[in-house]
């Protein structure tokens, strides 16, 4: 049994390698971009997922922690002159000056960083529940944020970073695709082995009833600073992917309006299913990039609508209001993917197993 | 620091707080009876500002009568706002309603963006408002100390009605114990309208003396101060409305004291709300005058 799942989730590994590979040759410029922008907010969701659906920590950190990801990545992979051409208002750090690393070694140290602050913001924090936790972890989002936008040598305050590093280590445009689903699949799987391991059940156990759960043995704290350092380092990873695929980042964008995005997804897809957060943030980036149509002029035959910008948004906004209050399980609820859907379809008469 | 540049920061710094206790005393009223957080309190307060501007400019209505219809319709929409969003999650996870009250704000600021557009407006100041007065050497504008005035009315009106009407007694059972307030014979449903159309209320004339003292209008503009507002509401301890009162002066003359002190801090001065919340959190939970309450399994 065990062996046969490993042989078809390496199977469906394979077949994702194969579209990719397609998607990777027939797709436009403009379409890759979506494309990996998509990959990058699964894996913005799915760690959101592991703080917020798994464990039950009403986290709304995220954008916090991507900064840190993202700022660190691009300082580390900008070239000298580039950050000289950035730096004009105030000269850069000089120890930060001459740094240079490789592509993969910078993401890593960003999401290590980003993992560092989960674990810093984390030691006083975890030990509030529900609605202090989220104002709390909010506040030091902001924080985070303000330091980033005061520190004038280190991260260029609040003119951003522009001239980021492409992804890849050749830096050409079709290498991208590979860097940001190789980690998609990498946390998809991850995640899932994460959360069958016991470290997985200890989170479920946490969620459903704190006080059994520490009654049964379970160190709360310890399990609870594990989810949330693992799920910052995944937030500082996909952070700076996302620097790193738009080419610029300032403070401004990450501000809570970002983690509200990813909040939206994973509650779309469902609270606490890997497979409702891969769905729901494909399905939401390739949307909030179709909708903009409603912005601006649409010809409905002869009719002619002159779209009001922001009409998109307050979709969105609806569709978060509407699953909320009629639709609370999302996509998926709490359910996964799994091939044994398959096996129900062909017989109803299914055998449970212990 | 001489003693009247002193004089003037905190002049400023109590206006500051006192629009900031206005605000809070809505959360702290929300909290006190659903136990949430209302995260579309600072959206309330940005569509007061709008209500009035959209008065005063469109509708050419006198500013006191522009104020008034601002803080009616207000009341009227935290009323719908709660029918809308609170009132079908009542008996749900408390993560739901929390999610609820997200996208709630989310909605209200896409919509003022779409109504109002994401351009800056200057909020009309009558004349009378921007009138400077001098005493001693400390030159004060007329809003600045219309202010904590207004404030002082409004929290002593509420201070009437929670403690000596039978509404306020009501909304005292309901926070107290929301079942057997229930089973009392109180109207909870009625008691939540109000509970929604007091704070919003009180946030309308926030909003209001807001824009008097800082007359750029956005649609995110209740963003931070709604923020900092909660922060302060949870550092005079969460469901006491004196807590919020004091939580907000704190906040608001803490603000300025950073500004005033030296100018390289005042960068941090967004900062400095949530430096404090997590100081207090970690150091005392219940806020500066909450009560214990022990966990019960």
């Amino acid at each position: 049994m065990m062996r046969k799942k490993v042989i078809q989730s390496l199977l469906s590994i394979a077949a994702v390698i194969v579209l990719l590979i397609v998607l990777n040759s027939f797709l436009s410029s403009f379409q890759t971009r979506i494309f990996n922008l998509c990959g990058i907010y699964v894996i913005l969701a799915i760690s959101m997922n592991l703080i917020n659906g798994f464990v039950g920590l009403f986290s709304l950190g995220h954008a916090g922690f991507m900064a840190v990801g993202a700022y660190t990545s691009a300082l580390l992979t900008m070239s000298v002159q580039t950050k000289e051409m950035n730096f004009f208002l105030e000269p850069i750090a000089p120890w930060l000056l001459n740094v240079h690393l490789p592509f993969p070694i910078a993401i890593i140290i960003g999401g290590l960083m980003a993992a560092l602050a989960g674990a810093l913001i984390g030691a006083p924090v975890l030990r509030l529940n529900d609605d202090y936790l989220a104002i709390a972890t909010l506040g030091f989002s902001e924080i985070i944020r303000v330091i980033f936008t005061n520190t004038q040598s280190l991260t260029n305050g609040a003119l951003g970073l522009n001239a980021l590093p492409n992804i890849g280590i050749t830096g050409s445009p079709k290498e991208a695709i590979w860097w940001i689903w190789g980690i998609v699949i990498f946390t998809v799987v991850f995640m899932v082995l994460l959360i069958n391991s016991t470290y997985g059940r200890a989170f479920k156990a946490i969620r459903e009833d704190e006080i059994a759960a520490e009654a049964m043995g379970i160190n709360l704290f310890k399990h609870k600073m594990m989810a949330f350092v693992i799920g910052s380092f995944f937030a500082g990873v996909g952070g700076a992917l996302l620097g790193h695929l738009m080419g610029t980042i300032d403070p401004l964008l990450f501000r809570y309006l970002l983690t509200f995005n990813i909040v939206l997804i994973v509650v779309l897809g469902g609270i606490g299913s890997i497979t409702g957060s891969v769905i729901s943030a494909i399905v939401v980036t390739i949307a909030m990039e179709v909708l903009r149509v409603l912005d601006g002029v649409m010809h409905i035959g002869p009719l002619v609508i002159t779209g009001i910008p922001g009409t998109r948004m307050v979709v969105f906004s609806l569709l978060l209001m509407v699953v909320i209050l009629f639709y609370q399980r999302g996509l998926m609820g709490n359910k996964e993917f799994s091939f044994d859907w398959f096996k129900k379809m062909k017989s109803p008469f299914k055998t449970k197993k212990a | 620091m001489s003693f009247q540049i002193f004089l003037q920061h905190l002049v400023n710094g109590i206006s500051l707080g006192s629009l900031y206790a206005l605000l809070a005393i809505g959360y702290t009223m929300v909290y006190g009876i659903l136990r949430l957080i209302n995260f579309a309190h600072g959206d309330i307060f940005m569509l007061a500002t709008y209500i009035a501007f959209y008065s005063i400019t469109s509708f050419l209505l006198p500013w006191w009568a522009a104020f008034l219809i601002a803080i009616i319709l207000t009341s009227a929409f935290g009323i719908i706002l709660e029918r809308a969003a609170y009132r079908p999650l009542r008996s749900s996870p408390r993560i739901s309603i929390m999610i609820s009250a997200i996208g709630a704000s989310f909605l209200i600021e896409n919509l003022g963006i779409l109504i109002f557009g994401g351009r800056p407006k200057a909020f009309p100041i009558a004349p009378i408002f921007s009138h400077v007065v001098v005493i001693g050497n400390v030159s004060i504008s007329v809003v600045t100390m219309i202010i904590p005035i207004v404030a002082a009315i409004a929290l002593i009106i509420l201070n009437y009605i929670i403690n000596k009407t039978k509404t306020g007694m009501a909304m005292r059972a309901v926070s107290k114990d929301y079942d057997a307030a229930k089973l009392m014979g109180i109207n909870i449903n009625y008691i939540i309208s109000f509970t929604f159309a007091a704070g919003s209320a009180m946030a309308a004339i926030g909003g209001i003396l807001w824009g008097l003292r800082y007359p750029q209008l956005i649609p995110l503009m209740g963003i931070m101060p709604g923020l900092k507002c909660f922060i302060a509401a949870v550092i005079g301890g969460i469901g006491n409305i004196k807590g919020a009162v004091l939580g907000g002066f704190i906040l608001g003359i803490g603000e300025i004291a950073i500004v005033a002190s030296s100018p390289a801090l005042s960068g941090y001065r967004d900062a400095f709300a949530f430096v404090l919340l997590i100081v207090i959190l970690l150091v005392k939970p219940t806020g500066l005058l909450g009560q214990n309450s022990a966990e019960k399994v």
